[in-house]
């Protein structure tokens, strides 16, 4: 659907004169630059490319990305992206939101776009926090966070984003954490996608919710516990020294020891981006008995939405002349002759 | 400035130039659709015509209950009809609930034709009477016309075989054709109708004419004993010209579709289902090859926000609600004014706070419209008078929306959506197109002379470029934070925001000098009274004004389309009147804006009763304010020459 002849950028195309003002050190910084670096990569064209985003830290991306870019308002991103791919598919069109943005006030708007399949990418900034009101707690935060609308910690168990999205339908689900160095990867992964790409990002929100996600995103030390996943391959973690098996019996995932690589000895699972029910058991593997799920977890088009759209208004409209004054004029109508028109 | 328009002539009497009929019976019994068709019939005989439907909030009420009762009533006559009557002359009561509900309108005099068959001690229970009004002498103010309507239908469709219930089905045709008798009404159409409906299933086409011919069959010979008569009401005489009926929601769903071929854009409508708004996205729906795009949103809030994206991308974005479903727009609203997109949004006010009356008629959004929004968020406010005039009002809505990069609010309520009236086709060549142009090259130059883009560089009337994705060399950012005057780059300095707030207040206040000044509707341009209305008022407005100027009475009428901004010379004009009345169907929402815009002592004429004004009301409201006047109660009283100053001192 996206005009896709390729064009020649470098990362400098893709930035703006805007001063970038999140907080030094925040995570938003590593995803603008891996979406940056992608961008010349995938061959896009600034004026086809169109950033949309709702309300939040996270959502500041489209004024630092050289592109057409609407910041709108609190969680509705998705509807507007809607509208505009409805209106021009030819766009290619990248939303960015939060885990509040997206999964508390836009919940709702974040459900029917990915269960309607508008094709477009969808990258979810989860730092597990409420970054621009300054720290309150979201709907992605642990149990017990302090914050300071739960000074006790809360006590409202998390959503998980990709199991949501997942749930209402999503036909492409990912994940990647901000200075990952697959997430180009991914992202290109959900860029070829045709239909609605949902990719969840963990985000190091520095000030309100620092180094949450240390336990397998920190530089040092988190590569073990980091399954990253590819079609077809076997689901390895830990330099291939543990991997992912199936138990038939109880239908569930269990973590086994591979020895010496013989990954097939150790019964180790391979990957399959078509199935649907490992892709619920990748997303709820409960992380620390087991790793984090992250890469392409599932990739399975289905016709988008709009092009479905566009055909049925195409066939609706077959044969048919659009002429206004027939139409007015339908249904059953009398004549008033002019003889009778001495009334005024 | 304002004209003097023509005095038609005053239905005054109902009959014979006029005459009220009411449909009334179970929601079941497709009282909806028989009066429908009964307007069909008599547009087709040349009458002029208001009708007004009256529906239950419940889908499928429980049969034969008070709260079940659905009415249809229609105003006909030789006359120029602009209301759907005060009271009806004939009431078509189909069951006891029927009879029950609708009582109490009728005309002392006025003639009530029951169905019998339907008048068991069961339903008798459920409308709650203790014994039958047939019967008991409690009617004896009225005419009463009281036959087994059931069994007659079910006589009339014996051979085809139907069912029980599917025979009793007809009874609507039966009784629509005893109704086409009583005022001399050519069959015919609805035959034709009838047949084409029903194209699949001629068995049940078959039994409906059946019953349709009995029903008028019926009227022939009853005639001839009792109080039912036949009634020829002469053509009205209207401009010549091709004529249909529409409804407001037909109407606006029209007007869309022409407004954005005069834009020479395509149309993004998205919407969310709400009573009486619906029927718009239903029109709407089935118009694609217009170039309409409809999208049922999973709430309003989603509906605006994908109008606004299609409106971003270079469509006409269009939404549609009523109250409820406006105040979730509202931020989006604020979103569409600060980054200056153009959009259309209809509202079908309902009644109430909250889900208040659903089905039911009130103007009490104008507040929300108007003032509504957070911050200072300006924004037109165009209201519809009629059905037919829905029609220019969406056309009004587009043309200011593009024409100034602004959202647009058009003010139907819920008695113009589902009423109809006789419309004059209009010739689609005959309005002035406003076609788009999107910017396509940088339009600034820097100090040193280069090229640049300022997204918020207005034109002389305000606007700032639409400029869409996709375009080469004008990638730019917009969002809802305050911004530059020119680049529109986040910019929340106190002189932008100075700036820009005055900026989107004088644009939308310049509106004002392209609209066609305020003219009077009826009566001289000053006087002792102007009776100053908007929307659905306007009918009754009308007639009462022109029955108290029959009667010499110095009053006139201005009814008011842009209620925001008022029309430039509205001020001047009003200041020209001793009294200035504001009938509404609110609690004096208008007479508050116009009293904060001109300085006027506006005064209100409030009525939150969820029906039309009646003309009697307003008539009475209006006698009021002449002294000299005995028994100056509801415009009964004619004047003569001893009460009153002759109508020449008064209207030189
Ligand atoms: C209607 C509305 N309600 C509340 C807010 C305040 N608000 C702005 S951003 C935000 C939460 C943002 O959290 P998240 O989406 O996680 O973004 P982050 O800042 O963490 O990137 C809230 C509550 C708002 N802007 N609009
Ligand atoms: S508050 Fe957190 S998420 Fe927001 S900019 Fe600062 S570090 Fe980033
Ligand atoms: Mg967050």
């Amino acid at each position: 659907m996206n005009d896709m002849t390729p064009i020649t950028t470098t990362l400098k195309d893709w930035e703006t004169d805007q001063e970038v003002r999140w907080c030094p050190g925040c995570g938003d910084y590593a995803i603008l630059k891996a979406v940056q670096r992608t961008l010349p990569q995938l061959g896009a064209d600034p004026k086809n490319t169109v950033f949309v985003s709702g309300i939040g830290c996270s959502s500041r991306f489209p004024y630092y990305v050289e592109s057409y870019g609407f910041h709108t308002i609190h969680g509705r991103a998705p509807a507007f992206a809607t509208g505009i791919k409805l209106a021009n598919p030819e766009l290619d069109v990248w939303m960015v939101t939060g885990d509040g943005d997206g999964l508390s006030i836009g919940g709702n708007h974040l459900m029917h776009v990915l269960r309607r399949n508008v094709n477009l990418q969808i990258m979810l900034f989860n730092n597990e926090i409420y970054g621009l009101t300054k720290g309150q707690y979201s709907p992605t935060s642990r149990e017990g966070t302090l914050s300071p609308s739960t000074p006790l910690g809360s006590v409202d168990r998390p959503a998980n984003p990709c199991a949501f999205a997942l749930g209402v339908g999503a036909r492409f689900v990912a994940r990647g954490f901000d200075v990952s160095k697959n997430l180009p990867d991914v992202l290109k992964a959900a860029h070829a996608h045709q239909g609605a790409a949902f990719v969840e990002i963990f985000q190091n929100c520095i000030v309100y919710n620092k180094d949450v996600f240390n336990d397998f995103a920190a530089p040092k030390g988190g590569e073990e516990r980091q399954l990253w996943l590819q079609d077809g391959q076997p689901l390895l973690f830990a330099n291939g020294t543990k991997g992912i098996s199936l138990n038939r019996d109880k239908c569930c995932l269990e973590v086994v020891d591979v020895v010496d690589g013989d990954w097939e000895a150790a019964g180790v699972a391979l990957h399959d981006v078509k199935n649907r029910a490992l892709a619920h058991m990748l997303v709820e593997m409960p992380f620390g008995a087991f790793p984090m799920a992250l890469g392409v977890i599932y990739d399975d088009p289905r016709p988008t939405f709009e092009s479905a759209v566009i055909a049925q208004n195409a066939k609706a409209s077959e044969g048919k002349v659009a002429d206004l004054a027939k139409l007015l004029a339908k249904g059953q109508t009398w004549t008033v002759e002019a003889s009778d028109a001495d009334h005024i | 400035m304002a004209t003097l328009a023509a005095e038609k002539p005053v239905a005054t009497a109902p009959a014979p130039e006029a005459v009220v009929v009411r449909f009334a019976g179970d929601s079941g019994d497709g009282m909806q659709l028989t009066g429908g068709q009964f307007t069909l019939s008599t547009a087709l005989a040349g009458n002029d015509l208001a009708t007004f439907p009256d529906f239950p909030a419940e889908i499928r009420a429980p049969q034969g209950t008070l709260f079940g009762v659905s009415a249809f009533q229609i105003n006909f006559g030789s006359t120029e009809i602009d209301t759907a009557g005060d009271a009806p002359d004939v009431l078509i009561a189909m069951n006891p609930a029927a009879l029950k509900v609708n009582l109490a309108a009728l005309k002392p005099g006025g003639l009530i034709i029951a169905d019998t068959g339907e008048f068991s001690k069961r339903n008798l229970d459920k409308a709650k009477y203790d014994s039958n009004p047939l019967e008991d002498g409690s009617l004896a103010k009225w005419d009463v016309l009281a036959f087994d309507i059931s069994a007659l239908t079910m006589e009339s469709v014996k051979p085809f075989g139907l069912g029980n219930k599917e025979a009793l089905r007809c009874k609507n045709m039966w009784t629509l054709g005893l109704a086409l008798w009583m005022f001399d009404r050519d069959r015919q159409p609805l035959i034709d109708w009838l047949k084409a409906k029903f194209a699949k299933a001629p068995t049940i086409a078959d039994a409906n004419i059946a019953a349709l011919n009995a029903g008028h069959a019926y009227g022939e010979t009853a005639e001839l004993a009792g109080p039912l008569k036949k009634l020829h009401l002469e053509a009205y005489p209207q401009p010549a010209g091709l004529y249909r009926t529409i409804t407001g929601a037909e109407a606006v769903s029209l007007g869309l579709v022409a407004g954005a071929q005069l834009a020479n854009l395509p149309m993004f409508f998205g919407g969310y289902p709400i009573t009486p708004a619906s029927a718009i996205l239903h029109h709407l729906a089935r118009l694609k090859e217009f170039g309409v795009t409809t999208f049922q949103a999973e709430d309003e809030i989603a509906a605006i926000c994908s109008a606004i994206g299609a409106s971003y991308a270079g469509q006409l974005g269009v939404t549609s609600s009523s109250g409820p479903g406006i105040a979730l727009k509202g931020e989006a609203m604020g979103l569409a004014i600060m980054t200056e997109l153009p959009l259309v949004i209809v509202n079908s006010q309902r009644g109430g706070p909250s889900t208040g009356l659903p089905t039911k008629t009130e103007q009490s959004d104008l507040y929300q419209a108007v003032y509504g929004r957070n911050g200072d968020a300006p924004m037109p406010v165009i209201a519809a008078r009629s059905p037919a005039d829905a029609f220019d009002c969406a056309i009004e809505a587009c043309r200011i929306a593009v024409q100034y990069m602004t959202p647009v609010m058009l003010l139907t309520d819920g008695y113009i959506a589902n009423a109809a009236e006789p419309w004059k086709v209009p010739d689609p060549a005959s309005y002035e197109p406003f076609p788009v142009t999107f910017l396509t090259g940088k339009n600034a130059t820097d100090e040193d002379g280069n090229e640049k883009l300022l997204p918020f560089a207005r034109d002389e009337k305000g606007a700032r470029p639409w400029i869409k994705p996709g375009t080469p060399g004008l990638m730019h950012r917009i969002g809802g934070i305050e911004k530059n005057p020119g680049t529109g780059n986040i910019d929340y300095s106190p002189a932008s925001h100075q700036l820009m707030t005055d900026a989107r207040k004088a644009k939308v206040d310049g509106v004002a000098q392209g609209v066609p000044p305020q003219d009077v509707t009826l009566g001289n341009t000053t006087g002792k009274l102007a009776v100053v209305g908007w929307g659905s008022t306007y009918g009754p407005i009308h007639q009462a004004v022109r029955r108290a100027r029959a009667k010499g009475l110095d009053v006139s009428q201005i009814h008011v389309r842009h209620v925001w901004p008022l029309p430039a010379n509205l001020g001047d004009l009003l200041k020209g009147f001793d009294n200035i009345l504001v009938p509404e169907m609110n609690t004096g929402q208008f007479k508050t804006v116009l009293r904060d815009q001109l300085l006027v002592d506006a005064r209100p004429l409030t009525k939150t009763s969820g029906q039309p004004f009646q003309i009697a009301e307003l008539e009475e409201a209006i006698a009021a304010y002449f002294d000299g006047v005995p028994d100056n109660e509801g415009g009964e009283v004619d004047a003569n020459s001893q009460q009153l100053p002759s109508p020449e001192t008064v209207n030189p």
